[in-house]
C-alpha cells in the first residue's frame, strides 16, 4: 500500500501552515517527534525542580523547607512526572524520529492519530501539576497509588486519575501507530531480521504498553468507584482487598519498567556498534533476549511486593522468575562489551554516555539481583535501597540512554554537528555527580533510612548531606545539555548525511538535517 | 564467634570496619537474631558474586577502551557472532543465580515458618502510632512517638534517637520466639526491625503474621516502612529485649497499672467534672492523639483534615460530636477513638476541642460519652 500511496504525498502538502497553527495540526512524524521531545524537556524541568526541593528538604534533619504533606505530594508527582511525562514521551519522541527513518517509511502509519496522541500529553500533564494547586494540594500517596491511603485525598486525586487515563489513551495511540508503522511500512528488502534493534525494542516496547496500559486504566478506574461510586474493590470492610490493588498495579508497573528500559537498549544498540566501527555483537540473540525480557516481564509483579505477606511458595516462585530475568539482561550487556572488544574506539559524547549507561546500568541491576532475593528484600523494600536501585535503572539507565540518544542523532535533526567540548563537560560533571547523588543511597538503605520521610534520624545525616550535593551538581549539569542542543539547532559544524563515520543504516542514507518529507519513494534494502 | 567472622570479612572485602557509632555506616546494622544473621551472610554473599562479575566484565570493557581505541591505531575486527561464547555466557550466570537463590530459599522457609511461638502479639497500625496487644496476657498499650515537635521544628537541639523513640515501647522476654500477628485500622503500614530481621505489612481487615527470635538483650529501633500519609515518618517502633525474668516484672507492673486504670476509668464515669479540669487534660490528650491531622492551632489541613476550630461540630450538639470521635468515619483518616481512649479522655478531649480556639461548644461529662459507645 505505502507504494502507491507514498509518491503522491508531496503534492498534498504545497501549503504548509506555519506557526503555532503547523505545530497544533501538523502530521509529519518529525514535527511530532520535536513536540514531543520539547514536551518532555519540560516537564523534566518540572519534575526536576520538585527533585532538587526533595534533596534540599532532605540535605539535614529536621522539617526545613516543605511540611510532610508538601514533601509527600513531591515525591508523588516527582515520580508520576519522571516515568510518564518526561522517559516515556522521550522514547516517543525518539520513535517517531527515528522508526520511519530507519526503516525507510514516509511517515507514520496513522499521522493523525499520531497530532492526537501527542496533543493529549500537555492536557495530561497541566492537570498533574496544576492539581497541586487544588484545595489539600495534589497526589500525596506515592506514584504507586497504594489505597486505601489514596482514599484519603481530595479531588486533586480524581483529576490525577483522570490524567493517567489521558496518558493511557495517548501511549496506546502511540504503540499502535508505532506497531503497525513497523509491521506493515517496512522498506522493501528490509525483513524483520534485518530491522535495527532500535526499531525491534520499540516494537516489543509498544506491545507491551498496549497489553499493560489497559491494565493500570482499570486499576485507577477501581480506584476511582471507590472513591466516588460507592464500590469496595480494595476496601476489606465491604469484602474487597487493598492488596488485589497491588498485584493489578504491579501487573502493569513491572512490565512498565521495561518499557522504560527496552528503547534504552535499542538506542544504546545504535551507538556503540557506530562509534566501535564494528557492527552489533550478536544481533540475533539481542532480538530474542528483549523478546524474553519482555514475556519474562509479565511473570515477576510479586517482587514489589515481599512484604505484604504472601505465601512461601509465591515468595520463592516470583524470586526465581525474576533471577531468570537477570539471564537474558546479562547477555545483552555481554553483547555490548563484544561489540566494543577489538573495535576501533572513539569517545564522542554519544559514546561517552553509552559507556556509562552499560557500566551504571550494570550497578542497578546488580542491586536488582540482591533485592531479587526474598529474604534480603525483606530488609531492603521499601528502603532508599530500592531509590538507588531504580534511580540507577531509570537515571544512569533510561535517562543517560536518551542523552546518548540525543547527541547521537542532533546532527540528522538539525544539520549540525554536536559542540562536542561542551558536551564533554555535560558528560562529566553528570556522570560523577550521579553516583555521588545516588550511591550513598544503597548505604541510608542498608543502613535502615525509609523512603519517602520527609525526615530522618540522626545516623542518616552524612550520607544524605553528600547526596544532596551530589544531586545540585547533577541538577545544575543538566543546564549545560540545554545549552547544547540550543547551539546545535543555531549552528555548528555542518553535518554530512553520514555524520559519523561508523554510523550504518537508512538514516544515514538521508541529508541532514533530514528534509521535511524523506523515504517518499522506498529505498531497496539489499 | 560467627559474628566475628563476618565483621572481619566485610572489613576485608570493604576496607571498613562498622564503627559503634552507625555513622556513614555501610551495611546492615549487626544482626540480633538468627534469620537477620542469615540475611546478613546472603547479602554478603550475593554482594561479592557481584562484585567478581563486575570486575571481569568490566575490566574486559576497560582493557577494550585502553587498548582498542582509534587513537592508538586499533583496526576495527569485524567479527560479530559466536555461538559457543554465547551460549557459555547464557549458561554460566543461570547457574551462579541457582547457586545463590539455594540459601535464600531455605531462609525463606525459615521465615514463614511461624509455628510454636512462645508469645504471641498483636500489632496495629494507625495513622501515626501502633498498638501492642500481649494477647495471652490481657496487656494492651499504645506506643507513639516521643520525639518533641520543637525538635522536629529545629528550635531545639535534636535527642540521640531523634525520630527512634516512644513513649511505651514494646517489650518481648530474649530467646523466645515471638509471634507478631499483624493488622491495620485505616491505611497499610508495615511494621520494621532491621537488626530483628523482620518487616511485614499491615493491611487494613486482613491479619499477616511473621515471627522474630532476639538473641541479645537491648533496644532495637526501626520505623514504619509504607508511606501512610503525612505522619509516616514519626511512626518508630523499639522493641526492648529483656531477661525472662525482668519481662515478667514488667509484665506485671503492667498488669496490676492496668487494673488501677479500669478502677479509676469506672470511678470516673460517675464523676462530673468542671470544664476547666476537663480542658487542662483534653490539651494534651489532643496533642498527642489529635494534633498530628488538626492541628495544634486546631485548623487542619485544607482539604484533607478539616479545622476544628469554628466547624459546625464542634460548636453543635454534642451527641454528634462524641459520635464522630467515638465511632470515626468510614473511608476517612478519622478513625474510631473508643478502644483507643476511655470515656473520661475522651470527655477532657471532646471538651478540648468544643471550648478551645473560640469554639462555643458545651462541655462533655464522661458518663455522656460512655451513653454513646455502642
Ligand atoms: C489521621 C488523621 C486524624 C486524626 C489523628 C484525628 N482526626 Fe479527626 N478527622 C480527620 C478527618 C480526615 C476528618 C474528616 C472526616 C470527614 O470526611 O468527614 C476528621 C473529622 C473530625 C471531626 C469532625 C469535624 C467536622 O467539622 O466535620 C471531629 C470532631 C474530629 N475529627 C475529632 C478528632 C479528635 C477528637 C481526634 C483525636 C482524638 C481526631 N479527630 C484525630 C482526621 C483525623
Ligand atoms: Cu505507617
Amino acid at each position: 500500500m505505502e507504494a502507491t500511496l507514498a509518491p503522491s504525498l508531496p503534492d498534498e502538502h504545497h501549503a504548509a501552515p506555519t506557526g503555532l497553527w503547523r505545530w497544533l495540526t501538523t502530521t509529519n512524524h518529525k514535527d511530532i517527534g520535536t513536540l514531543y521531545f520539547w514536551f518532555a524537556a519540560t516537564m523534566f524541568l518540572i519534575g526536576g525542580l520538585m527533585a532538587m526541593l526533595i534533596r534540599a528538604e532532605l540535605f539535614q534533619p529536621g522539617l526545613q523547607l516543605v511540611q510532610p504533606e508538601v514533601f509527600n505530594q513531591l515525591t508523588t508527582l516527582h515520580g508520576l512526572i519522571m516515568i510518564f511525562g518526561v522517559i516515556m514521551p522521550a522514547f516517543t519522541a525518539f520513535a517517531n524520529w527515528q522508526v520511519p527513518l530507519m526503516i525507510g517509511a514516509p511517515d507514520m502509519a496513522f499521522p493523525r492519530m499520531n497530532n492526537w496522541s501527542f496533543w493529549l500529553l500537555p492536557v495530561a500533564g497541566m492537570f498533574l501539576v496544576g492539581s497541586l494547586f487544588l484545595p489539600g494540594g495534589a497526589v500525596a500517596g506515592g506514584w504507586t497509588m497504594y489505597p486505601p491511603l489514596f482514599m484519603q485525598g481530595g479531588i486533586s486525586y480524581d483529576l490525577t486519575i483522570f490524567a493517567i487515563h489521558i496518558m493511557g489513551a495517548s501511549s496506546i495511540m502511540g504503540s499502535i501507530n508505532i506497531a503497525t508503522t513497523i509491521l506493515n511500512m517496512r522498506a522493501p528488502g528490509m525483513t524483520l531480521m534485518k530491522m535495527p534493534l532500535f526499531v525491534w525494542t520499540w516494537l516489543i516496547t509498544a506491545f507491551l504498553l498496549i497489553a499493560v496500559m489497559p491494565v493500570l486504566a482499570g486499576a485507577v478506574t477501581m480506584l476511582l468507584a471507590d472513591r466516588n461510586f460507592g464500590t469496595h474493590f480494595f476496601d476489606a470492610a465491604g469484602g474487597g482487598d487493598p492488596v488485589m490493588f497491588q498485584h493489578v498495579f504491579w501487573f502493569f508497573g513491572h512490565p512498565e519498567v521495561y518499557i522504560l528500559i527496552l528503547p534504552a537498549f535499542g538506542i544504546i544498540s545504535s551507538v556503540i556498534p557506530t562509534f566501535s566501527r564494528k557492527p552489533l555483537f550478536g544481533y540475533a540473540s539481542m532480538v530474542y533476549a528483549t523478546a524474553s525480557i519482555a514475556i519474562l516481564s509479565f511473570l515477576v509483579w510479586g517482587h514489589h511486593m515481599f512484604t505484604v505477606g504472601m505465601p512461601a511458595a509465591a515468595q520463592l516462585y516470583f524470586m526465581y522468575a525474576t533471577l531468570l530475568i537477570a539471564v537474558p539482561t546479562g547477555v545483552k550487556v555481554f553483547n555490548w562489551v563484544a561489540t566494543m572488544w577489538r573495535g576501533s574506539l572513539t569517545f564522542e559524547t554519544a559514546m561517552l554516555f553509552a559507556v556509562a549507561f552499560v557500566c551504571l546500568f550494570t550497578i542497578g541491576g546488580f542491586s536488582g539481583l540482591v533485592l531479587a532475593m526474598v529474604p534480603v528484600d525483606i530488609q531492603l523494600q521499601d528502603t532508599y535501597y530500592v531509590v538507588a536501585h531504580f534511580h540507577y535503572v531509570l537515571v544512569t539507565g533510561a535517562l543517560f540512554s536518551i542523552y546518548a540518544g540525543i547527541y547521537y542523532w542532533l546532527p540528522k535533526w538539525t544539520g549540525h554537528m554536536v559542540n562536542e567540548t561542551w558536551g564533554r563537560w555535560h558528560f562529566w560533571l553528570s556522570a560523577i555527580s550521579v553516583n555521588v547523588l545516588f550511591f550513598p543511597m544503597h548505604f541510608l538503605g542498608l543502613a535502615g533510612m525509609p523512603r519517602r520521610i520527609p525526615d530522618y534520624a540522626l545516623q542518616f545525616a552524612d550520607f544524605n548531606r553528600v547526596a544532596s550535593l551530589g544531586g545540585f551538581v547533577f541538577g545544575a549539569s543538566q543546564i549545560l545539555l540545554l545549552i547544547v542542543i540550543l547551539k546545535c539547532i543555531r549552528g555548528g559544524v555542518k553535518a554530512e548525511a553520514r555524520a559519523w563515520e561508523g554510523a550504518e543504516g537508512l538514516e544515514w542514507t538521508v541529508p541532514s538535517p533530514a528534509p521535511y518529507h524523506t523515504f517518499v519513494v522506498p529505498p531497496e534494502v539489499k | 564467634m560467627r559474628l566475628g567472622r563476618r565483621q572481619v570479612v566485610m572489613a576485608c572485602w570493604l576496607g571498613w570496619i562498622q564503627p559503634a557509632a552507625a555513622d556513614w555506616a555501610l551495611n546492615l546494622p549487626a544482626p540480633k537474631s538468627d534469620i537477620a544473621a542469615r540475611i546478613y551472610d546472603i547479602h554478603t554473599l550475593i554482594l561479592l558474586v557481584c562484585l567478581g562479575i563486575f570486575v571481569v566484565v568490566f575490566g574486559a570493557m576497560f582493557y577494550a577502551l585502553f587498548k582498542h581505541r582509534k587513537s592508538v591505531g586499533h583496526e576495527a575486527h569485524h567479527f560479530h557472532e559466536h555461538t559457543t561464547v554465547e551460549v557459555i555466557w547464557t549458561v554460566i550466570p543461570l547457574l551462579i543465580l541457582v547457586g545463590m537463590a539455594w540459601p535464600a530459599t531455605r531462609a525463606v522457609l525459615d521465615q514463614k515458618d511461624t509455628t510454636n511461638p512462645d508469645l504471641t502479639i498483636k500489632v496495629t497500625g494507625y495513622q501515626w502510632k501502633w498498638e501492642y496487644d500481649y494477647l495471652q496476657d490481657g496487656v494492651k498499650f499504645i506506643s507513639a512517638s516521643s520525639t518533641p515537635a520543637d525538635q522536629i521544628a529545629n528550635k531545639v537541639a535534636k535527642g540521640a534517637h531523634y525520630l527512634l523513640e516512644v513513649d511505651e515501647p514494646m517489650v518481648v522476654p530474649v530467646g523466645k520466639k515471638v509471634r507478631i500477628l499483624l493488622t491495620s485500622h485505616d491505611v497499610i503500614h508495615a511494621w520494621w526491625v532491621s537488626e530483628l530481621g523482620v518487616k511485614q505489612d499491615a493491611i487494613p481487615g486482613f491479619i499477616r503474621d511473621t515471627w522474630f527470635r532476639a538473641n541479645e538483650i537491648g533496644t532495637y529501633r526501626g520505623q514504619c516502612a509504607e508511606l501512610c500519609g503525612r505522619g509516616h515518618a514519626f511512626m518508630p517502633i523499639v522493641v526492648e529485649v529483656k531477661s525472662e525474668a525482668d519481662y515478667q516484672t514488667w509484665l506485671a507492673a503492667k498488669q496490676a497499672g492496668k487494673q488501677a486504670k479500669a478502677v479509676a476509668a469506672v470511678a470516673a464515669v460517675s464523676k462530673t467534672y468542671s470544664a476547666e479540669e476537663l480542658k487542662a487534660s483534653g490539651e494534651k490528650i489532643y496533642a498527642a492523639n489529635c494534633a498530628a491531622c488538626h492541628q495544634a492551632d486546631g485548623k487542619g489541613l485544607p482539604g484533607v483534615f478539616p479545622a476544628l476550630a469554628g466547624s459546625k461540630v464542634a460548636n453543635g450538639p454534642a451527641a454528634a460530636h462524641i459520635d464522630r470521635v467515638l465511632h470515626g468515619k468510614d473511608g476517612t483518616a478519622m478513625s474510631a477513638f473508643q478502644d483507643q481512649l476511655d470515656d473520661a479522655d475522651l470527655a477532657a478531649v471532646i471538651t478540648w476541642e468544643r471550648t478551645a480556639w473560640g469554639n462555643k461548644g458545651s462541655p462533655v461529662q464522661p458518663a455522656d460519652v460512655k451513653a454513646q459507645r455502642k
